[in-house]
């Protein structure tokens, strides 16, 4: 600690090239956050996917819809514990830019898959009443305005109802929040029986299942089971692991993942080089300084550290304030509006931020440090 | 220290050569050179440029190693020791005053004399106490706070003498401490430098040019051409 003073004045020597350094950094770490939330948002739910959850869906491709009744079936298969449908709806809230998931599911059956779901009893009371009742995530809720007891209106663009109205009204009932950060709380849900009968077609056909199995090592053996039932059949499945589906449904825009993995890089690299580049001029603009030390008493290893120090503290300050102000930013929400409904900086996240402060530190200082630890004091102090 | 350092010499430099390389070139600057130094001498060393007067400062201050010999201080062979305890070594035993004070220029003057205190376990308070007394011993109490930019040359060098002091090392090696001041200022580092040999038996081993300044001290040797005589005839010869 007594040595802090000494690196602390020597970033102040240069305050500007201090400055703009540790800016860089910021920004540099401040996209890191940034990004982070933006990949957590495109892979939403994987990581909280239920290991123990499979989704079922036609074979040839998510649109393609099942029987209503496959969900019987599905529950004979031993090893399966419950299933549930589900059925996008895919309409909009007033405007087309409104648009968020809503979806037709059995109330008590999706409640009960979905323990992340939190509901309170009296609303979930109302739901099983009130067959134009829906409830929405808090996240949507909170995005429109909605309370309970609002009626919302819902142009449909896929099912249009009998009579060929496309909009269709439903009663507020509930709002629900997220048992865990992941959890996706910008649907609206509304209840199947109501849809089914007064929708123009498709009676008695669902989106995909959820099945929640007994033994999550049994997996894919369940995901054979299931899809032999359907085998040769019109409406043949595919089976799979509740976060390879999603992350199937993130792969659709591309590998947002890797997009961002490359920015990051791209961007940290070049911090790398601006941060080592300081580091390598000021030790070389204080070469007599550093030798002096030497003559002083300071070890090879004194004289390292001493310049690793200035090194750690210029990234440290910068990428701090570039985590801590991307945090900042992230939770003051989706900047979307809404297409990100998932959008937080995942805690394993943070910590890379802090590991790559420190890489960061070590890749940008070493030479320098090293330069500065074996200067010969005699020359040094010639020059 | 052992006892019979003082008798023997404090400092003991014997058969000591020093070679610089450069490139394929090597240059001789020291051949077989012996000094003895007793303890509370004040030592003025001259000779023209490229003697090797600072060469042998730096070989008896542990900055540099001898290519061959012996350079013994207080009974310990230096130039045996492992850079990290040569460091320690450093830190404990030697005090340097530069010809251009070398101080650090974003520190005060305390915060600079305090610079060689870091390297003992002083707490904070003894540090700053001990720097205080150091810059009181060569008159600059009353600029504690104030930063190099802000100083004489002359009281930038007495800060340089009392960072040398602080740690009350046993040799004091001053590089021509009066090279950058004018006469007056000069005759000031001087006497300090005197009162610290007479009133706290200090050795000092100081480089010059300026024959006043060797005046200042208890003997003078003479450098040329890598070897030490007494008298000063012989840099002409």
């Amino acid at each position: 600690m007594k040595f802090l003073y000494l690196v602390w004045t020597n970033l102040k020597r240069k305050k500007m090239r201090t400055v703009l350094t540790v800016l860089s950094i910021l920004v540099a770490f401040l996209l890191f956050a940034y990004l982070a939330a933006i990949r957590q948002s495109f892979s939403q739910g994987i990581d909280v996917a239920g290991l123990d959850r499979l989704i079922v869906r036609h074979k040839v491709s998510i649109i393609q819809l099942l029987p209503v009744a496959h969900e019987a079936r599905i529950e004979q298969v031993e090893g399966v514990v419950d299933a549930v449908h589900q059925t996008w709806f895919g309409g909009v809230y007033q405007k087309p830019t409104n648009f968020f998931p809503q979806m037709p599911v059995d109330p008590e059956e999706y409640i009960a898959m979905y323990p992340e779901v939190l509901l309170g009893d009296a609303e979930r009371e109302a739901w099983l009443n009130t067959r134009s009742g829906a409830v929405a995530g808090r996240q949507i809720a909170d995005r429109f305005g909605w309370k309970i007891g609002d009626r919302i209106p819902i142009n449909a663009t896929i099912w249009t109802r009998k009579g060929g109205a496309s909009t269709w009204e439903f009663d507020l009932v509930g709002i629900y929040d997220g048992a865990e950060r992941g959890t996706d709380t910008s649907m609206f849900l509304f209840r199947y029986d109501f849809f089914d009968e007064s929708r123009q077609f498709g009676q008695g056909l669902v989106g995909w299942y959820t099945v929640r199995i007994a033994d999550p090592e049994r997996s894919a053996e369940m995901v054979a089971a299931i899809d032999a039932i359907f085998a040769n059949s019109q409406y043949e499945t595919k089976t799979e692991a509740e976060g390879a589906f999603l992350q199937g449904f993130a792969d659709q825009i591309g590998n947002v993942g890797l997009i961002i993995t490359a920015i990051v890089a791209a961007v940290f690299f070049t911090i790398l080089i601006v941060a080592g580049n300081t580091m390598a001029y000021s030790v070389r603009e204080r070469t007599n300084e550093l030798a002096v030390l030497k003559a002083l008493g300071f070890s090879d290893r004194g004289v390292l550290g001493l310049v690793l120090g200035e090194c750690f503290l210029l990234t440290a300050i910068g990428g701090g304030l570039g985590l801590f102000l991307g945090w900042l930013l992230v939770s003051m929400g989706d900047p979307t509006g809404g297409s990100l409904p998932v959008f937080y900086i995942p805690n394993r996240d943070m910590l890379v931020g802090v590991v790559l402060i420190v890489l960061m530190t070590v890749v940008a200082g070493i030479l320098p440090a090293l330069q500065a630890g074996r200067l010969q004091i005699a020359d040094a102090l010639r020059r | 220290m052992t006892e019979s350092a003082g008798l023997q010499g404090l400092v003991s430099v014997r058969n000591v050569d020093k070679v610089f390389k450069r490139g394929s070139e090597e240059i001789h600057v020291l051949g077989g050179l012996d000094l003895q130094i007793p303890e509370g001498e004040f030592l003025a060393l001259m000779g023209p440029s490229g003697s090797g007067k600072s060469t042998l400062l730096n070989l008896i201050g542990g900055l540099d190693r001898p290519s061959q010999g012996a350079v013994e201080v207080g009974g310990e062979r230096i130039d045996q020791l492992s850079d990290r305890r040569l460091a320690a070594w450093r830190a404990r035993h030697v005090g340097l005053v530069f010809q251009f004070y070398n101080l650090m220029p974003m520190l005060n003057a305390q915060k600079n004399v305090e610079l060689p205190l870091l390297l003992t376990h002083l707490s904070r308070s003894d540090r700053k106490k001990r720097a205080a007394i150091a810059l009181d011993i060569v008159g600059l109490s009353h600029r504690l706070n104030h930063y190099p930019r802000t100083l004489s040359g002359g009281e930038q060098q007495r800060v340089g003498i009392a960072r040398a002091i602080v740690t009350d090392p046993t040799l004091l090696l001053c590089d021509e401490p009066t090279g950058d001041l004018d006469r007056k200022s000069g005759d000031e580092v001087l006497e300090l430098l005197q009162a610290l040999n007479r009133e706290q038996g200090k050795t000092i081993v100081m480089v010059t040019h300026d024959i006043h300044a060797a005046a200042r001290a208890t003997r003078t040797l003479y450098l040329n051409k890598g070897r030490l005589t007494t008298e000063p005839e012989d840099l002409v010869a």
